[in-house]
């Protein structure tokens, strides 16, 4: 182990056992896939839009992300960042490159998806896949699983974020 | 490289870095399983969709595009007359390509764009008449729009007999209340002029037949305002009932549905309930009467005219009318047998005397069918518009979803075998995107469901009253045929009237097919 603060802290995925490390791993890589499936579905559809989405918005933001939606540029925009943006951090989270700002830009996105459509105690939107939430909604336990992947510096975990760091010091 | 267990198992600095650099690429391969996954995904979801397609007859796309049929020869201009510029009056002008300054001051960027994107039809608005001067004026500033270089300044006629005499109109558009499109229709007919008229095509059953005599003896076009059917998704619709992919169709459950004032025809209030303009100054209020029992000048009357059965017949001629020439569009349902019809005045009793809430059920018994109507102006849920087969059902709206019948005849082998899906909507089409699609995800089917599709963004949205016009400029140049000539007309005006008899009369009603007659 090291003396300096800032290196036990920048290894801390070295101090985790086998098992720790899979489960990181493990969780990496799903929430990877999940954001790089959605990004190419979003992506492949040339009908796509948020627009829907953000149309349909219930809570304190709906006229934000109304207005949003009503804005042909913006739309086009937020369209742009929603398709690269989660191909680009799905392809992050595999290869675990850049993993701590991928992790920081899903939860913003995840965030955003949540104050959309949040599952308050009047029912908000009912979920479409017939899940029932209650304030936690698969967005947030997601948002939550990303936090953890940017705490315990996953990318060093069978990553290329690990052999940057290699090559750094070399 | 801070690895302590490593180290002790490896000394050699070199062989270390080297397992190190293979190691942190371990997790690229799951790049290749996750395109070879998402492969796998989209083969099967297309060779599914080929598969139910295929069995179905179906194509994909909606073939013609509608919106390219114009048949443009230059200098072949037509000149129109709109009678009656209220609010109706002024969309279709602005189907023509016709928009007064104010409303294309307020559209926003896109709807501009879609409506700078239509046809240039080759019309010019050279006459306007209207018994408010304040409408007739705004209608010449509207034949004035600058972007239509075939643009004139129209004439501003007294009223309609007159610009019926006028050798500078070649047609004319009828939008005015209801009671007025018969009178207005025979002597548009007689003067030799071309007709659009506006729904509902007359307010008595005895005009449908003088205004059929009047079109038929003049052989001028004739096109009845039904423009729903111009609609992307009717055209799939259409092909859906070719292909006979709902089996034997024996039920149309149609509905409108409803919730404000604004739309239950309380209109003499604006926005913010002050009374709209309008005093025996400056409305020809005799005009406006025409031939109907004389009252004093009444500004609800003018601006709510469909509450009285003076003036319309309430809920059949204004929206059942649309229902029932959906249905004879794509079923040629020609007259109904019978019809009875019932409802009340029960949630706006405000003394209008046609009801708010209103069921109709016809008979074709000649096409084993029964068409149900049921609408009410107090309640927006949705109910939608069925059309219910042995083997299938069609939902036919702004979309098109058919659900396949769990015990349809037909396609037995292909539920048992796995590919219809009988307990969810199986083919969508939406018309903003174009294309049929094979419903794969429950979030698919919600969107689709509550019309949140807004896929249309980045197509292009196009008003059916202008291809319903387009059909109508096109028969006048060549001849082409009408979507609702006046044969379908009656059809579906007739019914409406049977309805109207049968709800008055509180009994069902015939149509006496021979002395062409409701009885």
């Amino acid at each position: 182990m090291t003396n300096s603060q800032t290196k036990s802290e920048l290894d801390i995925s070295d101090r985790l056992n086998r098992s720790q490390r899979a489960g990181l791993l493990t969780l990496r890589i799903f929430i990877g896939w999940h954001f790089l499936y959605e990004g190419i579905i979003k992506w492949t559809d040339p009908e796509w839009s948020a627009a829907g989405f953000l149309k349909s918005s219930k809570w304190i933001l709906a006229g934000f992300f109304t207005w949003l939606a009503e804005n042909d540029v913006l739309l086009i925009l937020v369209d742009f960042l929603n398709q690269t943006g989660l191909v680009i951090i799905g392809i992050a989270l595999i290869a675990g490159l850049f993993t701590r700002p991928a992790a920081i830009s899903g939860m913003v996105l995840l965030g955003l998806y949540y104050l959309a459509h949040p599952p308050l105690f009047d029912g908000g939107l009912v979920s479409a896949g017939g899940d029932r939430y209650l304030l936690i909604d698969k967005n947030l336990i997601e948002m939550a699983g990303l936090y953890l992947l940017f705490a315990f510096h996953s990318g060093k975990i069978l990553g290329l974020d690990a052999l940057i760091q290699l090559w750094r010091k070399v | 490289m801070i690895e302590p267990h490593e180290d002790k198992r490896n000394k050699n600095p070199r062989t270390m870095k080297r397992r190190e650099i293979l190691k942190n690429l371990a997790t690229l391969p799951v790049f290749g399983v996750f395109f070879l996954a998402l492969q796998e995904k989209w083969d099967q979801k297309a060779e599914r969709k080929k598969q139910v397609l295929e069995q179905l007859g179906l194509s994909e796309d909606t073939g013609e595009d509608r919106t390219a049929a114009v048949i443009k020869s230059p200098g072949d201009l037509i000149r129109l007359g709109i009678i009656g510029i209220g609010n109706r009056g002024e969309q279709l002008a602005q189907a023509l390509g016709y928009g007064h300054p104010d409303w294309i001051g307020r559209l926003k960027d896109k709807r501009i764009e879609d409506w700078l994107a239509q046809e240039d039809l080759q019309v010019a608005i050279t006459g306007v008449c209207d018994v408010f001067d304040q409408r007739a004026k705004r209608g010449v500033e509207i034949s004035e729009c600058e972007i239509r270089p075939s643009r004139v300044k129209a004439k501003q006629f007294r009223n309609y007999r007159e610009m019926l005499e006028s050798p500078e109109v070649d047609a004319v558009l009828i939008a005015t209340p209801d009671f007025h499109h018969a009178p207005i229709s025979i002597d548009a007919a007689n003067a030799g002029k071309h007709i659009y008229c506006e729904k509902c095509m007359t307010r008595t059953e005895d005009e449908v037949f003088a205004v059929y005599e009047a079109v038929k003896k003049n052989k001028v076009v004739f096109q009845l305002g039904h423009q729903n059917h111009q609609s992307g998704a009717f055209e799939k619709a259409r092909e859906v009932i070719r292909k006979n992919i709902l089996g034997k169709v024996t039920l149309i459950e149609s509905t409108s549905n409803r919730n404000s004032p604004y739309g239950a025809w309380v209109r003499h209030r604006d926005q913010n309930g002050k009374l709209k303009p309008g005093s025996p100054d400056s409305i020809d209020w005799k005009e406006w009467l025409g031939k109907r029992p004389v009252v004093p000048f009444d500004l609800e009357r003018y601006y709510n005219w469909t509450l009285w059965w003076d003036y319309a017949t309430g809920l059949s001629g204004q929206l059942m009318s649309h229902e029932l020439d959906t249905a004879n569009q794509l079923l040629g349902l020609g007259f109904p047998d019978t019809c009875n019809a019932s409802g009340g005045i029960y949630f706006y009793q405000d003394g209008r005397e046609v009801p708010d809430i209103f069921q109709a059920v016809f008979e074709y018994k000649n096409k084993d069918l029964t068409f149900l109507y049921s609408a009410s102006l107090a309640s927006n849920h949705d109910r939608g518009r069925l059309f219910m087969g042995h083997d299938a059902t069609m939902r036919l709206g702004n979309d098109l979803e058919i659900t396949i019948d769990r015990e349809s005849s037909r396609y037995r082998r292909e539920i048992s075998d796995g590919l219809f899906d009988t307990g969810q909507p199986m083919l969508a089409f939406n018309p903003g995107s174009n294309r049929l699609d094979a419903i794969t995800s429950a979030s698919e089917k919600y969107y689709a469901s509550r019309g949140l599709y807004y896929t249309y963004h980045r197509g292009r949205m196009v008003d059916t009253t202008h291809l319903h016009l387009m059909e109508f400029l096109n028969a006048i140049r060549n001849g082409t045929p009408v979507s609702v000539p006046i044969e379908k007309g009656v059809e579906v005006t007739i019914a409406c009237h049977m309805a109207t008899k049968s709800y008055r009369e509180q009994r069902q009603v015939r149509w006496d097919g021979t002395r062409r007659k409701i009885v």
